[in-house]
């Protein structure tokens, strides 16, 4: 009879989503119906239970990277790269802030790009995460053990820095890209002469396999074009790079009519094998120059900046065989290889199809010498020798392609706001979902590799509109999920996502999850300013410096009464958390302290920088909830006159630490 | 050789197993601490489940003024020697003695052993009740009195938001095949000496 009865309820349930009102029929709510009930089996992640994937998606504006589960939408965690983060410290405490130093000095905030998970044997290997900074060209590299910003590194004789960060299948290098071609070296000259004087680079950063350390290994010099996106050749295109341009006008003004005048832009083709090669033969010029290299050492805690002053260059136009173009209609944005290695689909942006060329055929052209012309000394390569074929119609404004290994592609259409699949080789578009709206990048995890998880799309779109509960002018950016193992794509989820999303890399979780650094071991710890028990805390003065080496476990600081500093003075509090626990992070904050809070994670020292200004006895306390007596976790400092007598004490429950 | 010595000497050899594995096993489980807290009890030493957790038992427990586990006890300098005489002893047993002695030497071991026992628990009870007085958190029981924080000697035991799992570990199973194997060499020296 229940059954019966539940049974009816469910039908009559079906008939009313299923027959809809006008909601139903305006695409909008075009998810609602009978499948509905399915799509939220398919996203739901129990409580305690763990998301099947991770997904690393760009900050974009932000400058961060945004850590979320698939398939539940869910965020975990953003992790501060290029923008400071007063949250976490990040950018503030005396040891993250070399990391955003560059030749410019230090900047507070970049433009995050383009995830990319680091490889082996043309599989995501959950190591690192690799992400460009478009402003100030940067790429920082990302531990998947600690979820930090472990190295950011400066690209020199660049602007723009777009086509970037992909890294090849293992890990060989990860490149970077000129978007906004720039006078080489930088020099004082007319804008409206750019064309033939400005210049391209492509930058090859190689990877140490053990510590992950970048290297600035060399730059390809190229004509002052536009390089978009990339991606790197894999299987049998392995050592082949793939950029595409647009701007091969080389405008240097009105770029939205005048760099969309050319029918035909390019593909570059870099072979970095021979690259390589040319750089262990000598073959190279050594530039001077300027860019920082900024690490973190997991011994002392703390990054270092170290300037650079030399690349090694090749130059494109005088070397032979280095780089072909191959022509691609219409301003081309993406250029995403295939599994196999075997096409290279370039999205032109304004073209009314979608190009794909065959690898097979290009080394063949190559050979054949089928060439079309030269730019400044690069072969352009026959559009019919290269091209394999291509989607028809598609839809308007290809931007991104990628596969999920069963012989499919997808494409995401800004103008037409959609996601197309079509098949590999046939060329014939088998479905297309809307999005809302107009998506820029997906991701497929895996999907830049020879081994896409051919489970789960993430399209990221542009604009939200009245997508989600409305907040002012300003409204949040969405991801949108969609179940690809049908013939069919179903929209299964929107999620908010922070700053924008530009473009995102995705892993089983198995690759990290278990894998993670749960605390700092604090024998390890080798802070210059460490102090690994309370015996050992201290308050040193050298001159109007004074260094607090000071404490914290649950609850309470030491030394946590302070007497003896003065206004004028500077003062540094030099913090270890003596914790040795998973999740027992303290953080402190000084009262009128012209900078952010500490964040300490167990078996970690940072450092926090105070200039007392006032008279008067100042509280300092924990700001992260450690325990049942965290709002007991607090001090005070008193700070006297300038030059006041007041001796210098440091105590813990009025008994002198030492 | 006889089956009955060898079983003797080996049994009584089972006690130096102690120096490698530890006796006893204290977790505490908690809704924070999904993976439990855990200490090992050996005769010479007490140390971490995983890494860190007698620090963080010791961080947990001050909340309530108990001691921190200390990290020697006059226990860890008596034991090791009477484990050592005792195998010894055994094994000259297991030597030169009649099937008498095995049972006088498993006897005395038990008694030992159940010395042993009483003196964990006066231990616990005294880690469980000698509290600062100017404990953060001071529970009454509802009979007024001061409430405790003793673990259990076996078994478990709920404490405010832990429960206490308090069970042998490798060493004291060692122990107790080793003990057992002397009992049986007893029985089987006396079948022996019946059929000589």
């Amino acid at each position: 009879m229940l059954k019966q009865a539940l049974y009816g309820l469910a039908m009559a349930s079906f008939v009313l989503t299923s027959c809809g009102g006008p909601a139903a029929e305006s695409g909008k709510k075009a998810t609602s119906g009978a499948l509905s009930g399915s799509a939220a089996e398919k996203v739901y992640v129990a409580p305690g239970e763990y998301d099947e994937f991770y997904a690393f998606i760009s900050g974009g504006f932000s400058g961060q990277l945004a850590v979320y589960g698939l398939p539940s939408g869910r965020l975990f965690r953003v992790i501060p790269v290029f923008s400071q983060d007063p949250e976490k410290g990040y950018g503030y405490n005396e040891e993250t802030k070399p990391l955003l130093n560059t030749s410019h000095g230090f900047v507070p905030w970049g433009d995050a790009h383009h995830p990319d998970i680091s490889q082996t044997a043309g599989k995501v290997d959950g190591r690192w995460v690799f992400i460009n900074e478009n402003n100030t060209p940067r790429i920082a590299r990302v531990s998947l053990k600690t979820f930090e910003t472990e190295e950011i590194i400066e690209i020199p004789n660049s602007a723009g820095n777009h086509s970037s960060s992909f890294v090849t299948e293992n890990s060989e290098y990860v490149v970077a890209g000129t978007r906004f071609s720039v006078p080489v070296p930088q020099r004082d000259m007319p804008i409206n002469e750019a064309k033939g004087n400005f210049k391209g680079s492509l930058s090859f950063l190689s990877i140490d396999q053990e510590d992950g350390d970048m290297d600035l290994a060399f730059q390809i010099r190229m004509p002052g074009f536009d390089y978009d996106l990339s991606h790197p050749g894999r299987g049998k295109s392995h050592g082949w790079f793939f950029f595409t341009t647009y701007n091969t006008e080389e405008a240097h003004t009105l770029l939205e009519v005048n760099a969309s005048q050319n029918d035909k832009d390019f593909i570059a083709a870099v072979n970095w094998k021979y690259a390589e090669q040319l750089i262990a033969e000598g073959k190279f010029e050594e530039e001077t120059t300027n860019y920082a290299e900024n690490e973190w050492d997991h011994h002392t805690h703390m990054a270092t900046t170290t300037m650079k002053k030399k690349v090694k260059v090749l130059d494109a136009s005088k070397i032979p065989g280095l780089v072909y173009f191959l022509p691609t209609p219409k301003s081309p944005h993406g250029c995403d290889v295939s599994p196999d290695g075997e096409y290279i689909i370039g999205s032109g942006k304004l073209a009314a199809e979608l190009t794909a060329h065959s690898f097979t055929k290009m080394l063949k052209a190559i050979e054949d010498k089928a060439f079309d012309g030269e730019q400044y000394g690069i072969p352009v390569l026959q559009y019919e020798a290269v091209n394999a074929g291509a989607v028809k119609n598609p839809g308007l404004g290809p931007l991104h392609t990628e596969f999920d290994g069963k012989g499919n592609a997808y494409t995401t259409f800004f103008i037409s706001s959609e996601v197309v699949k079509w098949k590999l080789g046939t060329w014939e578009v088998v479905d297309r979902q809307p999005c809302y709206y107009s998506v820029g990048h997906l991701m497929i995890p895996g999907g830049n590799s020879r081994e896409p998880f051919g489970k789960y799309l993430v399209a990221m779109n542009k604009i939200t509109k009245d997508r989600y509960l409305s907040t002012g002018p300003e409204v949040c950016q969405s991801a949108q999920l969609y179940d690809i193992t049908g013939e069919k794509m179903e929209l299964l989820l929107d999620f908010p996502t922070i700053g924008e999303p530009h473009y995102a890399a995705g892993c089983p979780k198995d690759l990290i999850h278990d894998k993670t650094t749960k605390l700092f071991k604090l024998e390890e710890n080798n802070h210059p300013y460490v102090t690994k028990s309370e015996r050992e805390a201290k308050v040193v003065r050298e001159g109007n410096d004074v260094h607090i080496y000071m404490t914290m476990i649950r609850s309470h600081f030491a030394p946590d009464n302070i007497e003896g500093v003065r206004v004028g003075d500077r003062v540094f509090f030099h913090i270890t958390n003596l914790e040795q626990d998973y999740d027992v992070p303290h953080g402190f904050s000084m009262i009128g302290a012209n900078t952010a809070e500490l964040l300490i994670m167990p078996g970690r020292t940072e450092t926090s920088m105070w200039y007392p200004k006032q008279v008067g006895v100042w509280p300092f306390y924990c700001t992260d909830f450690c325990s049942a007596l965290h709002q007991e976790m607090q001090g005070y400092v008193r700070v006297s006159p300038k030059g006041a007598s007041t001796p210098l004490t440091w105590t813990l429950d009025d008994d002198p630490l030492q | 050789m006889k089956k009955s010595r060898i079983l003797m000497i080996v049994g009584s050899l089972m006690l130096l197993s102690l120096f490698i594995y530890p006796l006893w096993n204290i977790q505490l489980e908690a809704p924070q601490y999904p993976i439990p807290l855990g200490m090992y009890i050996h005769i010479n030493k007490i140390t971490d489940e995983q890494p860190h957790d007698v620090k963080n038992i010791n961080l947990m427990n001050h909340y309530v003024g108990m001691q921190e586990i200390p990290e020697h006890m006059l226990e860890f300098d008596l034991f090791p020697p009477i484990i050592i005489g005792m195998a010894i002893l055994g094994v000259l047993i297991g030597f030169k003695g009649g099937y008498k002695w095995f049972l006088g030497w498993f006897i005395l071991m038990s008694a030992l052993g159940a010395a042993g026992m009483y003196d964990f628990y006066l231990w616990e009870y005294e880690y469980g009740h000698n509290l600062d007085p100017k404990a953060i958190m001071k529970f009454i029981n509802p009979d007024g009195t001061q409430m405790g924080f003793q673990p259990p000697v076996f078994g478990s035991k709920v404490i405010l938001n832990f429960v206490a799992h308090s069970y042998p570990a490798t060493g004291a199973y060692t122990l107790l095949t080793g003990m057992l194997m002397t009992l049986i060499a007893f029985f089987i020296g006396k079948k022996e000496l019946k059929k000589t």
